[in-house]
């Protein structure tokens, strides 16, 4: 549907002056907002920008200090999901709400039938769903159990949950965090047909390029202050990132550097499955690393990258084959045994296994030294000396919190990874195991993290880096190897690799990668 | 209505909200009292005089309170570390057996070794019958829940064969009971004439000794851990199931350290009725006090109190001594939707408009 500049379809949804504080931290300011209809209008912003606050606002789970909201020309009552679906406003959030053991048709179907009948006019409704799947190219078996999808499916069974619901409204809250880059694009064909049938969306991210990408409109937040409305087209990545951020932001420029003695040394090392979390494995691997190196590793997730990290991290052994980590061979390995060899190990995912969410700043920070001389003696903790350094830590490493006894589960993804990052680099440490340290991580915090990176190579450190993201790999490594099927091929100077070669070789066709060699 | 987490709930908040929600359960409570007829005021004054009014009064409460201060720490001990201990009645049956048989003189001690050999003992029977099904949880997955549970049965019947055989008191007049313990054995009583014994003293030890290992030590740090995120602990290198090891030995053996104490303590014997239901009990002190070790020392004495005035009252008035369990399982209600409204504020759908 292309409508001519002069005439703007009407309004569907407008917030007018929206203000909400949580005690001292006001989450939102003053946000005036126009959505109209068969417009997408992304809401850009770091984390802790107030985009979550605004749609909790706008859909009911908060009521809004001041302000209020008009659908569709009617006022909104405030804090009522049930108005809010009344209104059409549906939501699909980042975390699914589907029950596992449920086929799809019921999933949607779940929560719109009363619950006093005793039956459900099941036909009906499997025709409803088959038609708006089809008409939105929203695949799905209707029979097929929620557990057995991916999770690109999972999300179109989410959206065709608030389509059943006649959404005229759809709310996307950060709706690519969790997909490949070929379901993000299959979904943004979505929504081009749903605007076509002139349902309004709201599309919350902090990526740049799928903003770009997506959306008609796109409104920047900061602070809780909405310091911008562009129409995409008029606008380029450069402006809303400084928009977004508040300042210019450069590319990490990565110096080249002599390599020194290696750190980490991999010759045939076999994992076979049921080692670690049982996912991947790895077969005769070899890789070594060396100072002031950075091998990234590329790979589809599943490769065999969670056997990689587990290995370094020492969670794991290896079934054959020989692991040196700076000069020690390491026969009984242990998470211990490889921080005190001196490996500073990022994990994956920093809720799962980086931090107890339920433990303070400072017993984090001890997490994995707590029982050397420097934190404990005779078994008593010496909490000062642990406090004090949570305070250094959280100095050095721009950690925003409230102090050394806040609970960890309150800080933002950017801070959480800052504060892992304060936890193993503080200590110089010779090898550092970065896996995925910045997914989910906003501009300004992915910026930070290169940077500290960039400064542990500098200092002496070998870098293992595994990310999914070829950027980031791209922007970092001295040297590239793809992972696939547990397989690692021979790395490659970065200079030499193109993105298409690497895709290739991500994909198995590793020929594209030697012929370079 | 609508829940919204607080952010950080404040000090006053979480020590006010659990008195609160026991002066709610004695209102809710009171609607029971005046169903029967009774005048609930003189009701609950009775409850109050018959627990805590009088020297003799008190004494008994803090009789009844041991053992649950026991148990009550056993399972906050391990329910902090997310090991589902439900085996403590079990435990206490064990500690009791050994504690009767070393304390009976069985193994030719010297005399005044006799107590601390019974008490030891117990607690370390109780160790010992935990071990075994944390190590099944650690190493193969099988959920303690059900082992703890089923023990318990196990251990009551393997009690009941031995006071039927090897153990029964030949003295005994054909009752399924041991034979008692020397005097040597025996905890020296705390106030003349009361059944109150130096195993309080031993409880009121043991919990401070584990509110200083939670806050202070590596090993409550560990357990800390492990409970909140066994995935990162083990990722940052503590020892997980060494943690639950430690654990289990820590509760298996306070447990069983409270079926030492009654037998040294109050009864002298081993019989099938030594605790009604204390190892029970003690996961509704331990839930009472959110797992806070001086905590459970409160809400032991509470739950005892409870218990204790309300076998009084009822010999006075028309209402029968069930209110107890009804009182104690309303102020856990009542607890459990305190500590949820310390962690949410409820807030009004149509509030706050302008």
């Amino acid at each position: 549907m292309v409508s001519t500049p002069a005439v703007e379809p009407e309004v569907v949804l407008r917030l007018t002056g929206i203000t909400k504080r949580f005690g001292a931290l006001t989450a939102n300011d003053a946000i005036s907002l126009d959505l109209r209809r068969g417009r997408v209008m992304a809401l850009l912003g770091e984390n802790g920008a107030g985009k979550t606050t605004l749609m909790n606002i706008l859909f009911g789970h908060y009521v809004a200090d001041a302000g209020h909201i008009e659908a569709f020309g009617q006022p909104l009552p405030p804090g009522s999901p049930k108005a809010a679906l009344a209104a059409g406003i549906c939501m699909v959030h980042q975390h699914f709400t589907l029950a596992d053991n449920l086929s799809v048709l019921d999933n949607v179907i779940l929560g719109t039938e009363p619950l006093w009948r005793f039956w459900t006019d099941r036909g009906r409704a499997r025709r409803k769903l088959v038609s708006l799947a089809e008409r939105f190219g929203l695949v799905v078996d209707p029979d097929a159990s929620v557990g057995a999808l991916s999770v690109g499916e999972r999300q179109r069974v989410e959206i065709l949950k608030a389509l059943y619901r006649d959404a005229r409204i759809l709310i996307l809250d950060e709706p690519t965090a969790v997909l490949t880059p070929q379901e993000s694009e299959r979904l943004f064909a979505t929504l081009k047909l749903l605007t076509a049938e002139g349902l309004a969306i709201v599309f919350i991210s902090h990526k740049m390029n799928e903003v770009m990408a997506a959306s008609d409109n796109v409104g920047v937040l900061r602070g809780g202050r909405l310091v911008a409305v562009r129409r995409t087209a008029e606008t380029n990545r450069g402006e809303l990132a400084e928009l977004m951020i508040g300042r210019t932001l450069k590319a990490p420029t990565v110096e080249p550097m002599a390599a020194g003695e290696p750190v980490l040394t991999l010759a045939g090392v076999t994992v076979k499955a049921g080692g670690g979390n049982g996912q991947g494995m790895l077969d005769a691997v070899d890789l070594k690393i060396r100072r002031h190196q950075i091998i990234g590793i590329a790979g589809v997730s599943g490769n065999g990258q969670s056997a990689l990290a587990d290995l370094v991290s020492g969670l794991i052994v290896p079934d054959a084959g020989l692991l040196e980590v700076l000069g020690n061979g390491i026969a009984r390995t242990g998470p211990g045994a490889m921080v005190r060899c001196g490996v500073a190990r990022i994990p994956e995912d920093r809720h799962a296994t980086g931090l107890v969410g339920d433990m303070t700043v400072w017993e984090n920070l001890i997490a994995e030294r707590y029982r050397l001389p420097e934190f404990s003696r005779f078994g008593f903790l010496k909490r000062g000396a642990a406090r004090q350094r949570a305070e250094g830590v959280i100095k050095d490493y721009d950690v925003r919190c409230p102090g050394p006894d806040a609970v960890s589960r309150l800080l933002s993804g950017g801070n959480m990874q800052k504060l892992i990052l304060g936890r193993t680099l503080s200590y110089g440490p010779g090898l550092i195991l970065a896996n995925q340290p910045t997914r989910g991580l906003d501009v300004g915090a992915v910026a930070y993290v290169h940077e500290r990176l960039l400064a542990a190579r500098a200092g002496g450190a070998g870098i293992l880096l595994i990310s999914e993201d070829l950027d980031e790999i791209l922007a970092l490594s001295d040297q590239i190897a793809v992972i696939h099927r547990g397989r690692l091929s021979p790395p490659q100077p970065r200079s030499a690799v193109t993105i298409r070669q690497l895709g290739l070789a991500m994909a198995g066709h590793w020929t594209e990668l030697s012929e370079v060699a | 209505m609508w829940f919204e987490p607080r952010p950080l709930p404040s000090a006053a908040l979480r020590v006010l909200a659990p008195i609160a929600a026991v002066i709610a359960a004695l209102a809710l409570c009171a609607a029971l009292i005046a169903w029967t007829g009774t005048s609930v005021a003189q009701a609950y004054v009775l409850l109050f005089q018959g627990s805590l009014g009088s020297r003799f009064a008190l004494a008994e409460t803090l009789t009844r309170a041991t053992p649950l201060m026991l148990t009550g720490l056993a399972a906050a001990v391990a329910f902090r570390a997310k090991l589902w201990n439900i085996g403590a009645e079990g435990q206490l049956y064990a500690g009791a057996l050994i504690a009767v048989m070393l304390g009976g003189g069985m193994v030719d001690l010297p005399v005044w070794a006799l107590l601390p050999a019974a008490l030891i003992g117990g607690a370390l029977a109780g160790s010992a019958l935990l071990i075994g099904p944390t190590v099944l949880k650690t190493g193969f997955g099988v959920d303690e829940v059900v082992t703890t549970l089923l023990l318990n049965f196990v251990t009551l019947l393997f009690v009941s064969m031995m006071l039927e055989g090897a153990l029964k008191d030949p003295m005994g007049m054909g009752w399924p009971q041991s034979a008692p313990v020397l005097p040597e054995a025996e905890l020296p009583r705390l106030i003349e004439r009361s059944r109150l014994h130096a195993g309080l003293i031993i409880a009121l030890l043991a919990a401070v000794a584990l509110w200083i290992m939670n806050t202070r030590t590596t090993w409550g740090y560990e357990i800390k851990a492990v409970g909140a995120n066994q995935a990162a602990a083990a990722f940052a290198g503590i020892p997980v199931n060494w943690v639950m090891l430690k654990v289990a030995i820590l509760s298996g053996g306070l447990a069983g350290l409270a079926g030492a104490s009654e037998i040294a303590g109050t009864r002298g014997y081993l019989t099938l009725d030594l605790s009604p239901g204390f190892g029970y009990s003690g996961i509704v002190v331990a839930m009472l006090a959110q797992l806070h070790p001086l905590g459970v020392v409160v809400a032991s004495i509470f739950v005892a109190a409870i218990f204790v005035g309300a076998d009084a009252m009822s010999r006075t008035v028309a209402v029968p001594n069930y209110i107890a369990e009804v009182l104690v399982a309303v102020s856990l209600l009542c607890v459990l939707v305190s500590a949820f409204l310390v962690r949410f504020r409820v807030r009004r759908t149509a509030a706050r408009t302008s």
